[in-house]
């Protein structure tokens, strides 16, 4: 397999205070590799402070990992030549949460369209980048006439996530990073927008790494996915298994704190606020002992590893230590093939 | 059966605009019983924060209440002078807001807060007594008595949003109206402020009116739902109903474009947009994207009327 982006053992500690220095872990041993032959969606699941967005940026070599390394075509991000960058900028491409936030909002929302046509040199002439703008406009389900040529305070909010999905489609990249795209659009939208991203996979073979703190849309969208907590991998593999049959403990209390859009009512009782009364661990135990109704004094010792607990899924919970276990770089060994049509 | 204790009658809200009145929520009714949890569900822009904030007569310029009476009991809230507002408000019409926990003074501590919303509505008590009720309080909505002592930066999101119940239900309100409660929280932590709420409002026999555009949280919290759309109610039926056998087309639609945990591949979105406000469309407002629309739909404004027992709908088609 070839490798189009990966992520070797990252951690990312960020540090603050001058005289009284304390750091806080963001994301801690992480490795993912994402394939460049056999494209996939990759759902990376977390709630505030789990590492996701900190993910998300040493992927898109925004921040530079304390230990670790992310590859490009097995070039490190921090090391290599800027023509490897100028490639990287065109495969791999991010979508932000907010498409409010993207815009300068004194220039028409063609000016972010154009750029990159300019950039990359994609089109010859002018009528050929308007072609080219048109088509990927019409793609994310815009009609160019109504599009271009307005200020960005004159779409609608999910008008402009879509255009963002337009110029992330319009350099034809091989893997687009989306960071919660459609978590400030209506429900409406939002099933049309991941209707356009998961078109997009399957027809043009674009790999996603789709990152969220919503698992229905992650399960609607991603083959497999990461469920991270305070910086860690806590469970990972075939989206299905995670979902419906889910093993770790929080990925429990995760699904089972969802309120289900439907008419079965599955809130019925008061959950239990305490802690299991076992002290919070330091940097040495499971992070999520401290929450976790079946701890025990090994998951105050050592963080559990990978525990291969089906063929497409990994756990990283002493409760399954009778499983093989996995190496932290071996993940995706737990991950199924993608769906093909 | 038990009377209503909230009874919105016709309320009509514009936003003056230098192009003109925009009508943000448009004649719309309903009513809330004492016990009974009523949802409303909107997108953005469909009327549903203005219209909670309306209802308290919080809304600010360029917002103005143009027609219509809020009933509470026997009084009618939009006749009643700004003092009698001011007491109305806290001591029988709790506002939880949306980003309460924001809302908070950063540099009180939090028994403090609870003392000057009692003080404020002429409950005098003792220095004893503020320490003895915001113990009662924080306990109450699930938090620490040392909660009190504490500064809100000391406190996690979800801590600060119970904090925040506590001082809403400090006076026992009839009426709780909740707006986006929880949009700022994590799955677990919002299920945990939801059911804190939840037993207190029984405690209390209250009624809640919860707006937000979650299905899901409507779905598992609320008895009744209210769907708007561009300023309008198109649609209030049980929420069993809602979710089983929608009545308004765009409730239907709303339903079909939620993903499912259950089946993939199973929504889809509504095409097209919502309207401008300050250019609704003739006739039913959602007839520009209605796949069931007939010629009547943009001539006529369909009627606001009882499709099934319990059931009402604004739909020319049912």
């Amino acid at each position: 397999m070839t490798t189009l982006l990966e992520a070797q053992h990252v951690t990312k500690i960020f540090s603050s205070g001058l005289l009284d220095r304390h750091s806080t872990v963001a994301l801690e041993d992480f490795s993912l590799a994402i394939d460049s032959e056999r494209p996939s969606i990759t759902a990376v699941v977390g709630e505030s402070g789990s590492g996701k967005t900190t993910l998300a940026r040493l992927l898109l070599g925004l921040v530079a990992p304390t230990r670790g390394e992310v590859l490009y075509k097995e070039q490190d991000l921090q090391t290599m030549s800027h023509a490897a960058w100028h490639a990287f900028r065109r495969d791999v491409q991010v979508i932000f949460q907010d498409p409010y936030e993207v815009y300068n909002p004194f220039y028409r929302v063609d000016h972010v369209l154009t750029t990159p046509v300019a950039k990359f040199k994609l089109a010859t002439s002018r009528a050929a980048a308007r072609t080219l703008i048109a088509e990927v406009l019409q793609a994310v389900g815009l009609r160019p006439e109504e599009t271009l040529g307005r200020f960005p305070h004159q779409l609608s909010g999910g008008q402009r996530q879509r255009v963002m999905v337009a110029r992330a489609l319009l350099v034809r990249p091989r893997l687009i990073v989306a960071d919660e795209p459609v978590s400030m659009v209506d429900a409406s939208l939002r099933a049309t927008i991941l209707g356009t991203l998961r078109t997009m996979h399957l027809e043009r073979g674009i790999s996603m790494i789709y990152i969220t703190h919503d698992l229905a849309t992650a399960y609607q969208i991603s083959d497999n996915i990461v469920v991270l907590y305070r910086g860690a991998v806590v469970e990972a593999g075939d989206v299905e298994l995670v979902v419906k049959q889910p093993q770790h403990p929080y990925t429990q209390l995760l699904m089972s704190s969802i309120p289900l859009a439907s008419a079965e009512r599955t809130w019925t009782t008061e959950t239990d606020i305490g802690a299991s009364g076992l002290q919070a661990p330091g940097s040495a135990g499971c992070k999520f002992a401290d929450r976790c109704p079946r701890a025990t004094s090994l998951c105050l010792q050592a963080a559990p590893p990978l525990f291969h607990t089906d063929r497409y899924r990994a756990v990283a919970c002493y409760l399954y230590q009778s499983a093989p276990a996995l190496a932290v770089a071996e993940m995706g060994k737990a991950f199924t093939a993608p769906a093909r049509l | 059966m038990t009377a209503d204790v909230l009874r919105v009658h016709d309320l009509l809200v514009y936003y003056d605009t230098p192009v003109g009145a925009v009508t943000a929520v448009n004649h719309i009714s309903f009513s809330l019983k004492a016990g009974e949890r009523l949802g409303l569900a909107g997108e953005s822009g469909s009327g549903k924060s203005t219209l909670a904030l309306s209802i308290l007569r919080l809304l600010k310029p360029p917002g103005r209440i143009a027609a219509g009476e809020v009933w509470l009991d026997s009084d009618n809230l939009m006749t009643l002078s700004a003092e009698e507002m001011r007491q109305v408000r806290l001591a029988q019409v709790a506002l939880i807001p949306q980003g309460s926990m924001n809302s908070l003074n950063p540099v009180m501590r939090i028994k403090e807060q609870i003392a000057d919303a009692l003080q404020d509505h002429g409950v005098q008590l003792s220095r004893r007594q503020v320490a003895k009720r915001a113990h009662e309080l924080l306990q109450w909505v699930g938090l620490r008595p040392e909660v009190a002592n504490m500064f809100p930066h000391e406190l996690s999101g979800g801590m600060k949003q119970r904090a925040c119940i506590a001082i809403a239900m400090s006076l026992r309100p009839k009426v709780i109206i909740a707006d986006e409660p929880t949009s700022a929280l994590d799955v677990v932590v919002q299920k945990q402020v939801m059911e804190t709420l939840a037993r207190i409002q029984r405690d209390l026999q209250a009624a809640v009116l919860l707006v937000g555009h979650d299905m899901g949280l409507m779905a598992q919290f609320v008895d009744r739902l209210g769907v708007m759309y561009a300023g309008q109610l198109l649609e209030v039926s049980p929420v069993r109903d809602i979710f089983t056998q929608p009545l308004h087309p765009y409730t239907q639609m709303l339903i079909a474009s939620l993903p499912s945990l259950a089946q993939k591949g199973t929504f889809q979105g509504i095409p097209g947009l919502p309207p401008a406000l300050r250019a609704l469309p003739s006739g039913c407002v959602f007839h520009p994207r209605c796949p069931h629309a007939v010629e009547r739909c943009q001539s006529e404004a369909p009627l606001f009327r009882e499709v099934r027992p319990h059931a009402w709908a604004a739909c020319h088609l049912l």
